[in-house]
């Protein structure tokens, strides 16, 4: 046990710990967004008002929602304290900007970019939910084989009516992308994989993967938002 | 006669017999016993480490930032070692006499025996230390030549062997800091040696930041702490390499041993300008796959590729057939200052020689097309693989080349010229490596004993670790066994106060003159009558010429100096002076010493003294001796230590 | 040339400093950033100034001792080169160079541009070695070492432990100077044996001089003189979890 618990006190053990976490977010990104994407499906919502009734109910994913608060929150808890410790690093700063290639701005802004995406998480947790766990949501239920199911296709139509709240979610998505496109790669690094044959691959796939998950997640409002959705 | 004591018994039992029967010191005792090792090269910082894994308690001392930045860490080439991995003939006994040989015949045999001797060991200890040299895809290690040698014995990590050495002894060095055996001081210099009843006693040192002097004792004191090139201002030294240490053992009487012995390195980047502070080495190795020419006809202002090859003069290859492009350096440094004194050299300045690589890409080129199976590959196409090859083994001394002029030697042929490399001479030394000061050593460069007039390349990092890692664990034992009841001495004594006064007198009188010129003013001086009158050829009118004006620019230097600040802070201005204070009376004893050597050997060339091919001409009758000079006054005298070979012919050196 | 600099003075560690400007003219597009430096130091002792105090001794690239953020840069702006390898021909007449000492809490500047690297000295002696005592050794060629990875182990070793990593790095931490070490031993079989203890007590040493965390921007490896690939990085994580974890 000491030596796990100097793991996470160590500069490299926490790393690891943001890498891990990272990764876990990453992966409920993946259930998340291909759920919603079931919207596209155009059936006034009915396969995506199944599935996210039978992610809801079950025991398992409720299960693991409570440990997905727990990722986020370590994530960005560990983030905090890194940013303390590297502030106090480097009292004095330069006067010169670097104005080399040196590293890519998203890399030296991650913790702006979480910032923001934070802020989009706050409010994007306030509109679904919020409602559907506690407050009960706006819209009538959907009947579905006699079940009435959360008609959380209805909610979403209703809250992307708004322009403000459209741009906002898609200034989200456009954070998440940058915040992704380091965090993807920088999370194998840190756990220690890197790899002449299989680095290129997981910086490409991550790439990829930082550009299509926030741009299915921005379709969905602007979809909405444009009625193409019904 | 000086005595050495070398061992008695035939040369190949010399080394064996005397660690058999040198005393030994117990561990418990060495715990009491204490040493100083100033310098953290390879000499300093493999003797501080293998003497602390004996047990003995060590101060180790440098001036740079950290132990891992001394000059031996630009050495490029390589490493001697007598392995024969390469099955083509070599020996211990070839190693030594390629050696000796090499510097001319004016080294001490036994020593030079012992060296080739431990020369294996050295790379086993590197390789156990993780040092990553060059290996064949098999694993095993790769060698190559160097000058002045028919055989590949050298090891080597691309064009960074010292730093990968300096690194592996570092290494061995910070281990034992990491343990408290070692206490490290870095930005720290030796500006005195303390001397109780006759035997050296530990040293005065001060704090480069605070600028506060320090006493240190040890039950014995070891320098090593490099050459003295730069007393020609311009070499291939870093900047804060120094004789100060070696200089102020000297004053309190140390032998200072051939002097006058300097090595100039052949294949250099020329000078660029008056601006410039150093020069900078292209390895030795490059000469294994280049080759060096000059135009035929005089002032040629061709370019070099439009010079075609007939009308091209490999020098080198018509003088010494035998050695070609690889002979030992002071050969083709004075050829090469040959050719271009004649009028037939290149560059803007005309002091260059071309060293060109096109004919080996191409044939490397060539090789690797049929490896690849290429039938009928044109002419570009076999130049491409071939620079692949070349930039693999040379790739960052090309690099270097290219950032420093601004010219790109896979295209145009290198401009190289002579340079100021290494001084062969040091602290005279008897065989146990001590100097004529009981307590007192000098191990490295900072000695004199053994590459004689002239080193080969690729022996200097082997004689530094050779002397640290398996010489001097072993002969400090005669010494420190008969210390073993000396109690550690305070430093309050009072020898440790007047020393600690003197250094900051001196330093005083330093920053007190209140001249108008910079420290850099009187160097660049210096520099410059030490080149002409005392460099590559000397002579005895210029000799006398030169002691009357570094007399001269030394008084004025003590009237005209102007240093900034004061002794009690960092005030590297300071540090520059007190160097150049030393090197201003060193560069006389080395005009003295060249001028009284009435023969040419080696790095020491008189013109008086040559064949009427233009080689160096020894007079062995008169000469065959190391000229050890100690200080007396203002005066110096000599004391002769001379040089038998019994087994080795004595010979007129050839390379042809 | 005519160039103007703006460069960091400070008396000592405990002053503080400020950025002062210095006009120089007739600089030679040959010498070398140093060498400009030596111009400007011989003009402010003729004029009984204090000259710029900084790091420097080999001048050929390699002992790692200079160290000058130029214009926001460690060691200017070319790719893997020093300070001291820097010619002025990589500027234009009438630039204004803005020049640094590496900042870092772990580095303390101890006057105008040297700082206090010896927490880099301080890691290598808790692990940076092999623990092998003079004469331990076996013959050399008993250890037979694949090509690729003593090349990858040189690339490493190549570190010249400057500290343009951490002058580079956004966090100022020096994971690519450690893992430079770590890396290249443990690629070697004489260094395997105390990979994972090497790795575990060079980072606590790391830790505890107050440098920062890495956050993989990799600018380290843009900015080291000796181009070291952030693959040691990954390595010496790798290392250093098979110590905690395995």
């Amino acid at each position: 046990m000491s030596s796990l618990s100097s793991l996470f006190n160590s500069s490299v053990g926490k790393k690891f710990a943001m890498g891990i976490t990272g990764l876990f977010l990453v992966s409920f990104l993946v259930v998340h967004c291909a759920i919603n994407a079931l919207i596209f499906v155009n059936d006034g919502g009915e396969t995506f008002n199944r599935a996210a009734h039978f992610m809801s109910t079950n025991i398992l994913i409720r299960t693991m929602e409570v440990v997905l608060f727990l990722g986020i929150i370590w994530h960005i808890v560990q983030a905090l304290v890194l940013t303390g410790a590297n502030q106090k690093a480097r009292p004095v700063k330069y006067a010169a900007p670097n104005t080399g290639s040196g590293s890519a701005w998203y890399s030296r802004w991650m913790g702006l970019l979480g910032t923001l995406i934070l802020i989009f998480l706050i409010l994007h947790l306030r509109h679904f939910w919020v409602e559907s766990r506690f407050t009960g949501l706006h819209v009538p239920a959907m009947i579905i084989d006699g079940v009435p199911h959360d008609n959380l296709f209805a909610e979403m139509k209703s809250v992307f009516a708004s322009g403000w709240v459209v741009v906002v979610y898609i200034l989200g998505m456009i954070s998440l992308a940058y915040h992704l496109l380091h965090g993807f790669q920088s999370a194998f690094q840190s756990l220690g994989i890197n790899h002449k044959t299989y680095t290129p691959v997981i910086k490409n796939v991550g790439i990829a993967f930082s550009v299509i998950i926030p741009l299915v997640f921005a379709l969905m409002p602007a979809a909405f938002y444009f009625g193409m959705i019904e | 006669m000086l005595n050495a004591k070398i061992p008695d018994g035939p040369l190949e039992h010399k080394w064996a017999s005397y660690r058999s029967r040198t005393p030994l010191v117990n561990p418990s005792n060495k715990r009491n016993l204490e040493i100083v090792v100033v310098g953290a090269g390879l000499a300093g910082a493999s003797a501080a480490a293998s003497l602390a894994e004996l047990g003995y308690r060590v101060k180790c001392f440098c001036f740079q930032d950290s132990a891992r930045r001394a000059h031996s860490i630009a050495a490029q080439g390589g490493i001697n070692a007598a392995k024969n991995y390469q099955n083509d003939g070599d020996s211990v006994y070839r190693l030594f006499y390629d050696t000796i040989k090499g510097g001319d015949y004016r080294a001490r045999e036994a020593n030079v025996y012992r060296l080739a001797e431990v020369s294996a060991n050295i790379i086993d200890q590197c390789v156990a230390q993780g040092v990553p040299f060059a290996r064949e895809y098999g694993g095993y290690l790769s060698n190559r030549s160097f000058g002045g040698t028919q055989v590949q014995r050298t090891f080597y990590a691309a064009g960074q062997t010292g730093q990968q050495l300096l690194l592996g002894a570092y290494s061995a060095l910070q281990r034992q800091v990491g343990t408290g055996s070692v206490q490290m001081y870095s930005r720290h210099e030796m500006l005195d040696i303390v001397m109780i009843d006759g035997k050296c006693r530990g040293i005065i040192a001060r704090d480069l930041i605070t600028g506060k002097l320090e006493r240190h004792f040890g039950h014995a004191v070891l320098l090593c702490t490099g050459g003295y090139g730069n007393v020609f201002y311009l070499s291939t030294n870093a900047m804060g390499s120094n004789v100060t240490a070696a200089w102020k053992a000297h004053k309190r009487g140390a032998w200072f041993a051939n002097p006058c012995y300097t090595q100039i390195h052949p294949t250099c980047i020329p000078v660029s300008g008056d601006h410039q502070s150093k020069l900078t080495l292209m390895s030795e190795s490059l000469r294994n796959d280049g080759r060096i020419w000059v135009p035929k006809k005089k002032d040629d202002n061709r370019k070099p590729g439009e010079i075609p090859e007939e009308e091209r003069d490999y020098y080198l290859e018509r003088r010494y057939p035998a050695f070609g492009n690889l002979v030992p350096r002071d050969v083709a440094s004075r050829a090469a200052k040959e050719r271009c004194d004649a009028g037939y050299g290149v560059g803007a300045s005309r002091m260059a020689v071309y060293l060109d690589f096109t004919f080996n890409m191409k044939r490397y080129g060539t090789v690797e097309a049929n490896k690849q199976g290429l039938r009928d590959p044109s002419e570009e196409e076999i130049m491409r693989m071939g620079k692949a090859v070349v930039a693999e083994k040379y790739g960052n001394l090309f690099d270097m080349y290219k950032q420093i002029t601004g010219e790109d030697p896979y295209e145009v042929p290198m401009r190289i010229y002579p340079a100021v490399h290494y001084t062969m001479g040091g602290l005279w030394v008897d065989y146990n490596l001590m100097t004529n000061v009981p307590g007192l050593y000098a191990l490295g460069e900072a000695n004199f004993s053994d590459h004689g007039a002239n080193r080969l390349g690729a022996s200097a990092l082997m004689q530094g670790l050779a002397d640290g890692y398996f010489v001097i664990p072993y002969t400090i034992g005669n010494y420190l066994s008969g210390e073993i009841r000396t109690p550690s001495i305070s430093t309050g004594e009072q020898a440790f106060a007047d020393a600690e006064n003197n250094v900051r007198d001196g330093l005083d009188r330093l920053t007190g003159i209140g001249g108008n010129q910079t420290v850099d003013h009187f160097h660049k001086r210096l520099g410059k009558i030490m080149w002409d009158k005392c460099g590559m050829a000397r002579n005895r009118e210029g000799l006398g010429s030169a002691i009357g004006e570094i007399q001269s620019l030394r008084e004025e230097f003590w009237k005209d100096l102007r240093i900034p600040g004061t002794q009690h802070e960092l005030n590297p201005e300071l540090e520059k002076a007190a160097r150049v204070a030393d090197f201003l009376e060193l560069g006389e004893l080395m005009c003295h010493d060249a001028l009284h050597r009435d023969e040419s050997c080696g790095g020491h060339f008189r013109e008086e003294f040559q064949t009427e091919e233009g080689e160096a001409l020894r007079n062995d009758e008169q000469f065959a001796y190391v000229a050890a000079w100690g200080m007396n006054g203002k005066n110096w005298d000599l004391h002769r230590e001379d040089l038998k070979f019994d087994n080795i012919k004595i010979a007129q050196r050839s390379y042809k | 040339m005519n160039i103007t600099i703006k460069v960091w003075r400070q008396k000592s560690n405990t002053s503080p400093g400020e950025f002062k400007m210095y006009s120089l003219s007739d600089v030679s597009p040959d010498m070398s950033f140093l060498e400009m430096f030596d111009v400007l130091n011989e003009q402010l002792v003729r004029k009984g100034e204090d000259p710029v105090a900084f790091d420097h001794d080999c001048r050929e690239g390699i002992c790692g001792m200079c160290s000058m953020v130029i214009n926001g840069q460690p060691h200017g702006p070319l790719r893997g080169v020093t300070t001291c390898q820097l010619h002025m021909r990589s500027f234009n007449d009438g630039d204004t160079i803005v020049v640094e000492p590496w900042r870092a809490a772990a580095f303390p500047v101890l006057k105008d541009l040297i700082v206090d690297r010896t927490g880099f000295d301080r890691i290598m002696s808790t692990g940076g070695f092999v623990s092998v005592n003079t004469g331990n050794a076996q013959d050399a060629n008993t250890l037979l070492v694949p090509k690729p990875d003593a090349d990858e182990a040189f690339g490493a070793a190549a570190c010249i432990g400057c500290g343009a990593c951490v002058a580079a790095c956004k966090n100022a931490s020096a994971m690519l100077f450690v893992a430079a070490k770590v890396s290249q031993l443990a690629l070697l079989p004489q260094g395997k044996v105390e990979a994972k203890s090497r790795a575990e007590r060079m980072v606590a040493q790391m830790d505890d001089e107050g440098f920062g965390n890495c956050t993989n921007t990799y600018a380290c490896e843009a900015e080291c003189p000796k181009e070291i690939s952030v693959e040691h990085i990954a390595r010496m994580n790798r290392e250093y979890l098979k110590a905690k974890l395995g």
